[in-house]
C-alpha cells in the first residue's frame, strides 16, 4: 500500500504524480514533495491523483494546504483526477467547489 | 444470526491500510454489501480509526484499538473503540463556506462530518476508557437472514 510519489516538469507546470492509497499515514510525504518543489520556485503546480485509488480527509487537506501554498507564493494548483469514487470524495466535502479538477494532463493544462 | 468480526490493531497509523482490508473483506460476506457502499465503508472506518489512533496517541495509550464488525442480517456495522480522551461530535467547531478565501486555512475537520454522510447510521459514545463510534451500513434483504 506504498505510495509513489514523481515530480517532473511539464511546459510552464510542474507535475505530482501519486500513485497508491493517500491516507493518513501516506499524505505526510505529499505534502513533503509539494513544499519542495514550491521551495525551488515552482508555483504553477499539478498534482496529479489518476494513480490514486483511495484518499481520506487527511489527503483532502493536504491538497488544501498544497492550494494555499502556491496561491500564496502567486501561483496556483491544479488537480488531475479520472477515478469516479476519488471524486466523489471530493464532492462529498464540497471540495470539488474549491478545486480545479480536470480528467487529463492535457485538460488540466489547457 | 449474528456474525462477529473482531480485529486488534497496535494504535499505529501505518496498520489503517490493514484494517480497510479486513473491514471490507468481511463485508463481502453474504449478502454482501454492494462495491459502492464497499468504499463508503472503507473510507468511514479509515477516518473513525484515524482518529482512534490519533486519541490513543495524544494519551500516550499502550492499548490496542478494537475493530468490531457485527455481520447482521439487516446491517454491517463497524465499532471502533478507543481508549483517548474522548469528544463530542456535536461540539465540533463548522469549517468556513466553500466559497470562502478562509476555508483554504483548514486542511483538518473533514472526518467526522465524511462519517456521518457516508454511513447509513452513526453513533459516537463515551465509555469509561474512551470513545466508541458505531457505523452501520444496510445490507441487501435475504430471505435467509
Amino acid at each position: 500500500m506504498d505510495l509513489e510519489i514523481d515530480t517532473r516538469e511539464h511546459g510552464a507546470w510542474w507535475v505530482v504524480s501519486v500513485q497508491g492509497e493517500l491516507d493518513i499515514a501516506s499524505a505526510p510525504r505529499l505534502r513533503e514533495a509539494v513544499i519542495d518543489v514550491v521551495s525551488n520556485g515552482h508555483t504553477e503546480v499539478i498534482i496529479d491523483l489518476d494513480g490514486v485509488d483511495f484518499i481520506d480527509s487527511t489527503g483532502l487537506g493536504v491538497l488544501v494546504g498544497a492550494l494555499k501554498r502556491t496561491r500564496g507564493h502567486g501561483g496556483d494548483l491544479r488537480i488531475v483526477c479520472a477515478n469516479r469514487r476519488v471524486l466523489d470524495v471530493f464532492d462529498l466535502t464540497g471540495l470539488d467547489q474549491v478545486f480545479v479538477l480536470a480528467e487529463s494532463l492535457e485538460r488540466a493544462v489547457g | 444470526m449474528l456474525r462477529e468480526v473482531v480485529l486488534e490493531i497496535p494504535a499505529r497509523l501505518d496498520y489503517l491500510a490493514v484494517v480497510r482490508l479486513v473491514v471490507a473483506t468481511a463485508a463481502t460476506l453474504d449478502p454482501p454489501l454492494a462495491d459502492n457502499r464497499l468504499e463508503d465503508l472503507r473510507l468511514a472506518v479509515s477516518e473513525a480509526c484515524s482518529n482512534a489512533v490519533k486519541a490513543h496517541a495524544s494519551e500516550a495509550s499502550p492499548e490496542p484499538v478494537i475493530i468490531r464488525c457485527e455481520v447482521g442480517p439487516g446491517a454491517f456495522v463497524v465499532e471502533i473503540v478507543d481508549h483517548g480522551p474522548g469528544f463530542d461530535p456535536d461540539e465540533l467547531s463548522a469549517l468556513p463556506e466553500v466559497t470562502d478565501p478562509e476555508r483554504l486555512h483548514h486542511e483538518g475537520g473533514l472526518g467526522i462530518p465524511l462519517i456521518k454522510v457516508l454511513t447509513d447510521a452513526a453513533s459516537f459514545r463515551q465509555h469509561p476508557k474512551g470513545m466508541a463510534v458505531r457505523m452501520s451500513f444496510d445490507r441487501p434483504s435475504t430471505s435467509a437472514g
